[in-house]
């Protein structure tokens, strides 16, 4: 570790506080309906869209009527996708002449952009079209994104409103969210990747005749317009194979970092957000210090074991020590520009959120540096999270935590004013359970039966954690891989598509109904007896469950996995 | 239920139409107006052919070059298309090694590049980029260490000192953005093209 990495990582996290208030207030303003200095533009376009939809945007829907909405539209949206890939080659803007794509691999690609995943069982330079990549793929990093966002606030106006019915118009949040908020950000940071150095074309691929006289086709494509929202909306699925790694999604350390700081941008800024309808800043932050905690803890981590190095290859006499000239540490499957301390950052950062991107392989992280990215995933993309839901995860970990607090002193549970009684209890519980279930589940059936052993790249416990990793990232719409996993089989696309919806959608609909039957209570006023929930001692409470839930949980797995390899590799063993 | 049908499949044709077609289109025509370089892979042209991109490793294997990173692409088998071979720097198909760190394949791999680096310079460390795989396989650049590690066998194999080729290293060295973000490095396919310039004069 050297004091200039930790200054980087410093300098990211104070550029991300600095950001989460303005944006937050923006965002306020967007989904309270109110004017913003883009109306002018983009008020036309939104009325003409409601009306096209017959969509009346003065309509407030109940928790079932905007549950059924969210569920019509990712239908819809899943459909079209998969039937893109299937035509593809029949369709425009295909200049590498990319055919049709397998039932399997569409089934398993539409569903894991359709839930925010981007778990990609493809290599996309090799299989899918532009058209696909543009108006399958970069459509759905919007609307899953805005899907996303637009649940969160659902569920702040559950906690926000007192005895009411309804909890927002879904049509209108998804709209809204797109056109003034995804979009104006994704147009300005695409020009900018443009100008450092991310190619934006409709070419074919480029063939040339390197310096040595050999031939080499380099893929081409309209990148920065997917980047860039791949990684706004937290969704991950790269442009090309080798994700952010690759030097034209990412050719350098600005693009790099301005890419981090979009991944984490509107998760950070919705905690301001819900401060702000719920009528209290400080309720907001109280939820980002819980993040912030738990951020930098995987960041410590991550960096300290990647610094470290593998010990088995230090012993070759390879010079593993970071000075002013190399990098050091573990510098497999890691890119020149990025290092360790960047490398270690990103896989924190998109593991945090629901992103997935990558800017270094995962799968060759040392086992210490990998299990991070792994408990991040596990803990439910809870620290800033997915857009939307990693706020609406942290709120269900809230709940559970004021009910744990109410049990300790025999009081009725309350958070911002509203009762927590049994019904919210329980539908926290089952949204918290499902994740285990599908991740826990599916790792146990991958690894005695045969389709699922025959797909693991390496042996040895990194080969469990290659399932495990996979299952997770399915589950908890991450879309990141311990990539060497053969997962473009007809078990894996199936199991991991099925993990994707079960982490997404089981997860939404007791969350949406909390958000309903939250709406329609009374708010309580607070007494002296209220426990308060914008202190240290709540902040460490949260911070206390999400670990010992997460920790009992996966502990067992983990320790079949990276913790053994962690001493297996210190030992000198191999595999 | 039935009247959320119309909205659903109204906001998913009209949001592809805006965010998959408009959105991308006017990205690609606005990028080629305002950075057609970039927009276009940064290409380079060398006697109007173009040799590559500076953004794009190429696979190095002469002594008289500077060589990059090992890289761990692949290409399709032209005997078997089920199969795989080893393609390094194949730029339509980047991807990592995925080996994991008790792997004993990458252990080996690693000592036998070990074995080969020792001879060509017995005196030196050995800096770990050089004997790794990048995460995309197709990284432009090594660290400045692992360029000066080249240096007395690119000065031996070009009759040049190695003083001079130090130099012209040390030229190459691209430092951090504002001194802190990012990492120090050097370019190969820049470095070989101001190498082979050096020659011709």
């Amino acid at each position: 570790m050297t004091v200039n990495g930790w200054f980087q990582i410093a300098l990211f996290s104070a550029v991300i506080i600095l950001l989460t208030r303005p944006l937050g207030g923006y965002m306020t303003r967007v989904f309270a309906g109110e004017r913003t200095f883009l109306s002018p533009l983009l008020r036309p376009l939104e009325r003409a869209l409601y009306r096209l939809g017959g969509v009346d945007q003065c309509v407030d829907q109940g928790w079932v009527s905007y549950a059924v909405a969210m569920l019509l539209f990712n239908l819809a949206g899943f459909l079209v996708l998969y039937a893109l890939q299937r035509f593809q080659a029949l369709l425009p803007f295909n200049p590498a002449g990319q055919s049709a794509v397998e039932e399997g691999l569409a089934f398993n690609t539409a569903m894991s952009f359709t839930t925010n995943t981007n778990w990609q069982s493809y290599v996309p330079e090799t299989t899918m079209s532009y058209l696909v990549q543009m108006a399958g793929l970069t459509v759905h990093n919007f609307v899953s994104a805005a899907t996303g966002v637009a649940l969160a606030v659902a569920l702040i106006r559950g906690f926000a409103r007192r005895s009411a019915s309804g909890i927002g118009n879904f049509w209108v949040d998804l709209t809204r969210c797109t056109l003034y908020v995804l979009l104006p950000i994704s147009i300005v940071a695409a020009l900018f990747l443009v100008w450092q150095g991310v190619p934006q074309n409709l070419s074919a691929y480029t063939e040339t005749t390197t310096l040595e006289g050999a031939k080499q086709v380099i893929a081409q494509g309209p990148v920065a317009s997917q980047e860039v929202i791949k990684m706004l909306g937290t969704n991950g699925g790269g442009f090309f194979n080798a994700n952010s790694a690759h030097p034209f999604e990412n050719p350098n350390a600005i693009t790099n970092f301005v890419e981090m700081v979009l991944i984490f941008a509107i998760g950070a800024a919705l905690t301001n957000v819900f401060g702000r309808m719920v009528g209290d800043q400080r309720q907001g932050w109280a939820v980002l210090a819980v993040m912030g905690v738990l951020f930098l803890g995987g960041v410590a981590t991550a960096y300290w074991a990647e610094s470290a190095g593998n010990p088995e290859v230090a012993a070759l006499g390879v010079d593993t020590i970071p000075s002013a000239l190399q990098a050091g540490g573990n510098m497999e499957g890691k890119e020149t520009r990025f290092g360790i301390a960047n490398s270690a950052l990103f896989a924190t950062v998109t593991t945090d959120a629901s992103c997935g991107a990558i800017n270094a392989m995962h799968d060759s992280l040392t086992p210490l540096g990998g299990l991070v990215p792994l408990f991040n995933m596990q803990l439910g993309e809870i620290i800033v999270g997915g857009v939307g839901a990693g706020l609406y995860g942290m709120l269900l970990f809230a709940i559970i935590s004021v009910f744990v607090a109410g049990l300790m002193v025999g009081r009725t549970p309350e958070y911002l004013g509203k009762k927590i009684e049994a019904k919210e209890v329980k539908m926290a519980m089952l949204a918290i359970l499902i994740l285990p279930l599908s991740i826990l589940g599916f790792s146990a059936i991958a690894t005695v039966v045969e389709a699922g052993l025959a797909g693991t790249a390496n042996a040895g416990p990194h080969g469990f954690s290659e399932i495990l990793y996979a299952y997770t990232s399915g589950t908890a719409n991450n879309g990141s891989a311990f990539a060497g996993l053969s997962a473009n089989t007809l078990f894996y696309n199936t199991t991991i598509g099925l993990a994707m919806f079960i982490g997404r959608f089981l997860m939404i609909v007791p969350m949406v109904a909390i958000a309903g039957s939250l709406a329609a209570k009374k708010i309580v006023p607070a007494s002296a007896g209220t426990f308060p929930t914008d202190g240290p001692l709540f902040v460490g409470l949260v911070i206390g469950v999400i670990l010992i839930v997460g920790g009992l949980t996966y502990f067992p797995a983990l320790a079949l996995g990276p913790l053994v390899e962690h001493f297996a590799m210190n030992a000198g063993t191999l595999f | 239920m039935l009247r959320e049908v119309r909205p659903a499949v109204v906001m998913i044709v009209c949001l592809t139409i805006l965010t998959g077609l408009v959105y991308p289109l006017a990205m690609t025509g606005l990028a080629r107006v305002l950075f057609p370089r970039q927009a276009n892979g940064s290409l380079i042209e060398q006697n109007g052919k173009v040799i590559g991109s500076e953004l794009i490793g190429q696979n190095f294997t002469k002594p008289g070059y500077f060589h990059g990173r090992p890289s761990a692409t692949t290409d399709t088998d032209p005997k078997d298309p089920s199969k795989t071979v080893p393609a390094p720097y194949n730029a339509a198909n980047s991807g990592g090694s995925n080996a994991g760190p008790t792997s004993r394949a990458l252990i080996e791999r690693i000592q036998g590049d070990v074995k080969a680096l020792r001879e060509e310079n017995p005196n030196t460390p050995i800096p770990v980029d050089l004997v790794t795989t990048s995460a995309s396989g197709l990284d432009p650049e090594i660290s400045p260490d692992a360029a000066l590690f080249q240096v007395p066998r690119v000065a031996r194999e070009r009759h040049l000192s190695e003083q001079r080729v130090r130099a012209l290293v040390a030229s190459h060295i691209e430092g951090r953005f504002l001194g802190v973000i990012g990492e120090p490095r050097v370019n190969v396919l820049k470095l070989n093209m101001a190498l082979d310039a050096l020659g011709a004069r």
